[in-house]
């Protein structure tokens, strides 16, 4: 492997939303290539917002940040956002759905079609690729909306809460699903989560965020390597790590307190 | 709540309409009531049949002027609400002033348009777009600005562009207002006819609409036949509302909320 190579630069980045309180305090991250950074912290600590600065969807108030090499705009046909109710549009099938990213982005339908049914055949949806949302349950429903992510094979995947509405099976399951994906189609990673154990289980960093004014207060680092199965959370070393997290994680919120 | 079950659905409204027929024979009796100010039930149904060829013709012409006039409005809202919603500045510099055309009472303008459109069908048409153009616009309007904030983000996200946005997100997200728009301009619509040809006179040369016929069977004293009339408007509107709530079933029914069989 060649020297890690950043590809989201925040330097000194602070955001507030018109004249409203400091959401984020001098944020200094470097993600590189090949990271799947957790981010983690209590309610309205600015989690989402750190994601939308990189996916473009809102400007910094102050600070430098590049995203691939660029503005986070013009990087973003290279990144693909995953949301928390996975935004399916209710009026187009599953398979319609897998195809939208590439149709906005004018590939041919005979491509786009053989793309998305080869991404639904991936999350184990080919059987449902003409159901409509509302005939998908919850965990369906994210994994349609990860092989609409994945259609653009963006460089870096932006995930907010993606399995906070699930089951706790369904998450782990879909833990998995997201980690063996990953190791078909590279993608780093930026994953907004309240569980510590599926941030231990993913990442290979977490970044424990603090409150008023939002802050990265702590890095954490896990090294259980690429692979990773489900008998990992049986393993001591895992809670140990989850212990770790969670300390880190009531410092921070005793002291926003 | 619990739903009634399936007999009593068709029950319920014919014991009501049967103790409402009852009702109002009883005021009748009661009140002495004479038959040329209330007719009973059983004479009205009699001077439908006698007028039946009449008002039959009459509902033809009127259900052509309401199509003509639904059908305008449902264009020419649906591209006006398209103008509004897809540009702040178009929405911000027209908006008020369509509430403003709203609050005016049709019946102020009814001269006016007779004056511009001319009598006859011509201002029949008007009248009943008119009517019905409203309700259209201020649905679908809606309907254009409430899509998902995170579906916008998604386009937004893919650099999608205003064109795009508008054709495959806002456009199928606003088409359950558009369709609840139509369904009340549906009830407007042959509303808006029978008020125009009260108002305007003849429609298709020569032989009326139901707007007419009340113009005529009043100045005859017809009052049976009156009711006749209502009978038939009804019945018209009936027909609208039908054909817009299959029209709002074939296009919602396989992913809109509102046909969920599941529902509780
Ligand atoms: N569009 C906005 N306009 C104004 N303030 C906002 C906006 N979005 C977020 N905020 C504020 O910024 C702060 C951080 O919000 P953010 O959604 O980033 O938090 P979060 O960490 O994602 O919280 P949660 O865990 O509940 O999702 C909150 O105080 C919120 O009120
Ligand atoms: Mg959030």
């Amino acid at each position: 492997m060649t020297a890690a190579q950043p590809i989201v630069e925040f330097r000194d980045v602070t955001k507030r939303y018109g004249d409203g309180p400091l959401v984020l305090d001098t944020v200094n991250l470097t993600v590189f290539r090949g990271d799947f950074i957790s981010l983690i912290g209590p309610s309205g600590c600015g989690k989402s917002t750190l994601l939308k600065l990189v996916a473009g969807l809102n400007p910094p108030s102050t600070g430098g940040l590049s995203v691939l090499g660029t503005t986070p705009k013009a990087a973003r046909d290279r990144q693909a956002f995953i949301f928390q109710d996975a935004t399916l549009l209710p009026w187009l099938t599953a398979r319609r759905n897998t195809e939208m990213l590439l149709r906005l982005r004018g590939e041919p339908e005979t491509e786009r079609r053989r793309k998305a049914a080869a991404l639904l055949d991936l999350v184990g949806l080919a059987h449902a690729a003409d159901y409509y949302p509302r005939q998908l349950s919850g965990g369906m429903k994210m994994r349609v909306s990860i092989a609409r992510a994945l259609s653009v094979a963006p460089e870096l995947l932006l995930l907010d809460e993606p399995f906070g509405a699930l089951d706790e099976m369904s998450r782990f399951r879909l833990n998995e699903e997201l980690l063996a994906l990953r190791a078909r189609t590279p993608f780093s990673a930026l994953f907004v989560t309240h569980s510590v154990a599926e941030a231990v289980f993913l990442s290979n960093r977490i970044l424990v965020m603090g409150a008023r004014p939002g802050r990265i207060a702590a890095e954490v680092t896990v090294n259980f390597g690429p692979v990773r199965t489900r008998e990992l959370r049986a393993e001591p070393a895992f809670q140990e790590k989850v212990n770790e997290v969670t300390r880190r994680l009531h410092g921070v919120e005793e002291h926003g307190a | 709540m619990k739903k009634p079950a399936g007999w009593m659905i068709w029950l319920l409204p014919v014991a009501s309409g049967l103790c409402f027929a009852a009702l109002w024979l009883g005021i009748k009796r009661l009140g002495d009531v004479s038959d040329w100010l209330l007719p009973t039930p059983v004479q009205i149904l009699e001077a439908a049949l006698q007028e039946r060829s009449r008002l039959l013709v009459a509902a033809g012409n009127t259900a052509l002027g309401a199509l003509a006039g639904f059908l305008l409005a449902a264009t020419s809202g649906l591209l006006l609400a398209l103008l509004i919603g897809a540009s702040r500045l178009l929405r911000a510099a027209f908006y008020p002033w369509l509430l403003v055309l709203q609050m005016t009472p049709v019946i102020v303008l009814t001269p006016i348009i007779v004056l511009w459109a001319g009598p006859g069908f011509p201002g029949i048409v008007t009248i009943t777009w008119l009517i019905s153009f409203f309700p259209i616009v201020a649905n679908t309007t809606q309907g254009l600005l409430s899509a998902d904030h995170n579906h916008v983000g998604l386009f937004r996200m893919a650099n999608a562009t205003r064109w795009q946005e508008l054709r495959l997100l806002r456009l199928p997200a606003a088409m359950p207002y558009y369709l609840a728009g139509l369904r009340i301009a549906a009830t407007l619509a042959p509303i808006g006819a029978i008020f125009g040809e009260y108002m305007v006179g003849n429609a298709a040369g020569g032989s009326g609409g139901l707007g007419f016929m009340v113009y005529v069977y009043n100045t005859q004293i017809k009052i049976p036949a009156l009711f006749a009339t209502a009978l038939t408007s009804c019945l018209l509107g009936f027909i609208f509302v039908a054909a817009v709530s299959l029209l709002n079933w074939a296009v919602l029914h396989k992913w809109h909320d509102s046909f969920d069989r599941n529902d509780h």
